[in-house]
């Protein structure tokens, strides 16, 4: 059952994708593939799984969307609405048989992924549309996750659904004059993804995995883009360190080190290391130079932190942020110490008063230079911010710690 | 091909973000619009545009069908911003429009407002007897 399982997540996207290429309807496709999966729970235990199960989901998908529309009334409306569009008679024939030469696999699935990550649309909705449609997870799964009731989440795609349709959001990958602009909301939604599985709330680690699965698949579709190299890169120097941090957080300088994934860091270091080789990288590559350049260190007294800076600076330049300023800081306090860190926390302050690590971070500057009462204040402040129990239960440790100071 | 409503909202008052103010600045919108209508037009694009007179000038007729009717003085609905000009334009799809809709943005320097037609024409044409 698990084979199956995972069968059919493999396979929703590039069947999804091929039949929206074919019969212009979402709906129409993704009923035709649950049809498709409800024909295999039924035979596959019975005749053995197929050789490409993959391609069995396909083309038994594509022979239901064609009953589909030879048999009822949204068929017809998918032809008349063809005949409308290219001004001329259109029959069954025509739609259901509309470029069945051409399956091209790699470009339906971009296609697909474009069309989810539209700029039109918002972020709640591609995000929605993504999971579901190219990752292929149930709407359930995609709700939990995002911890919304699976009637909102249905909602969602309904709607977005609707805007794809009656807007007509086109079904192509952009040209090259669109194709950064187009990249970048694609780029935001998997790493969001990413993000949003990175606490380990239930439902949620399952994220990271087909965020990675997702980036994989456009790295191998769009091999020459170094955004798309660097987000996969990225993703996979994080994932490579989570086997180091507990339940509790560890910060990197108290990592144990041989526990990082060195597989994932080698293979994630040679995508940032292809992802920086673009004369203008972008700042996904950057940022996963820079996860690179921790994850070389076989100490934390190893870290190259002029390598750092030096990356930070062409982030900044990119990427002009208060929190990658904010992480630029925290380089500069182990290249020119605390102080120099410290006046550059204090100039983003005004900007990032509400966010807890600004305070976290300035507190432990506070601490290194002595000044522990004022240190003992912004724990405080960041404990009281911090989005989680384990994080607010560090620093409150971290201020606890402080008071013994104080007190000897 | 289809056609989208592509619009500017003006605030209550008649004010337009980012319109000209000099004679200048009034000469140079002109003409990049003229400009830019010569192209809808040599594309096909251009179906029909207009600028209207602000919400004071609007009337309503209310009542329905069968009932008596109301005329009032007003818009239709008291907001801070109502529809100040629009283009109806036809394109391949959202991204043909979204093209028209960044060249109007750099013509006028205002935000637009795209939105899809669910039919146009007469209604006896768009359900096909």
């Amino acid at each position: 059952m698990e084979d199956i399982e995972r069968a059919f997540r493999e396979a929703h996207g590039p069947a999804v994708a091929t039949l929206v290429r074919v019969f212009g309807d979402i709906s129409l496709a993704e009923d035709a593939v649950q049809e498709a999966f409800a024909a295999a729970v039924e035979r596959w235990p019975r005749d053995g799984m197929p050789d490409n199960p993959a391609g069995w989901i396909v083309r038994t998908a594509r022979n239901a969307a064609v009953d589909v529309v030879r048999r009822d009334a949204r068929g017809r409306e998918l032809v008349a609405q063809a005949a409308r569009e290219h001004d001329e008679a259109v029959t069954v024939a025509d739609v259901t048989l509309a470029e069945e030469d051409d399956v091209s696999l790699r470009d339906d699935q971009l296609r697909l992924i474009f069309t989810c990550c539209h700029p039109a649309l918002c972020v709640e909705h591609q995000v929605a549309l993504t999971l579901r449609l190219v990752a292929g997870l149930n709407p359930g799964e995609v709700a939990r996750a995002f911890l919304v009731s699976e009637a909102t989440m249905a909602k969602r795609l309904v709607r977005a659904r609707y805007k794809i349709k009656a807007a007509h959001i086109p079904y192509r990958v952009p040209g090259d004059g669109e194709l950064p602009a187009r990249l970048r909301p694609v780029l935001s939604v998997l790493y969001l993804v990413y993000n949003t599985g990175s606490d380990d709330r239930e439902g949620r680690t399952a994220l990271r995995t087909e965020a990675i699965r997702l980036a994989r698949t456009l790295a191998t579709l769009m091999p020459d883009e170094p955004e798309v190299l660097g987000l996969l890169a990225l993703m996979l120097l994080n994932e490579a360190r989570l086997p180091a941090r507990g339940p509790e957080v560890t910060l990197l300088r108290d990592q144990d080190r041989s526990r990082w994934n060195r597989p994932l860091i080698r293979e994630g270091h040679d995508l940032a290391v292809a992802a920086l080789r673009h004369p203008r990288p972008g700042p996904f590559a950057l940022q996963a130079a820079i996860q690179g350049a921790h994850c070389a260190a076989a100490t934390f007294q190893d870290t190259d932190w002029p390598a750092i800076l030096r990356l930070y600076d062409r982030l900044v330049s990119v990427m002009p942020t208060p929190v990658v300023r904010l992480n630029r800081a925290i380089v500069v306090a182990e290249v020119d110490g605390p102080a120099a860190a410290l006046s550059l926390v204090e100039a983003i302050m005004p900007e990032l008063a509400g966010y807890y690590l600004l305070h976290a971070t300035r507190a432990s500057l506070l601490e290194r230079l002595g000044r522990i009462e004022e240190a003992q204040d912004a724990y405080r402040r960041a404990g009281e911010l911090a989005p989680s129990a384990a994080e607010t239960r560090f620093l409150v440790a971290k201020q606890t710690a402080m008071n013994k100071f104080a007190a000897d | 091909m289809s056609q989208y409503l592509l619009s500017v909202y003006a605030s209550t008052d008649g004010a337009v973000e980012g319109a000209p103010q000099t004679p200048e600045e009034m000469q140079s919108f002109m003409a990049r619009v003229m400009a830019l209508e010569e192209e809808m037009d040599a594309a096909g694009a251009f179906a029909f545009g207009g600028a209207l007179h602000g919400p004071d000038a609007a009337t309503v007729v209310s009542g329905g069908t069968g009932l008596d009717k109301v005329i009032t003085d007003g818009p239709f609905v008291e907001a801070k911003e109502h529809i100040g000009g629009f283009y109806v334009i036809s394109a391949e799809d959202l991204d043909g429009a979204l093209a028209w809709a960044e060249k109007v943005v750099e013509a006028t320097n205002h935000a637009i407002e795209v939105r899809p037609f669910r039919g146009t024409g007469r209604l006896k044409d768009q359900v096909g007897h």
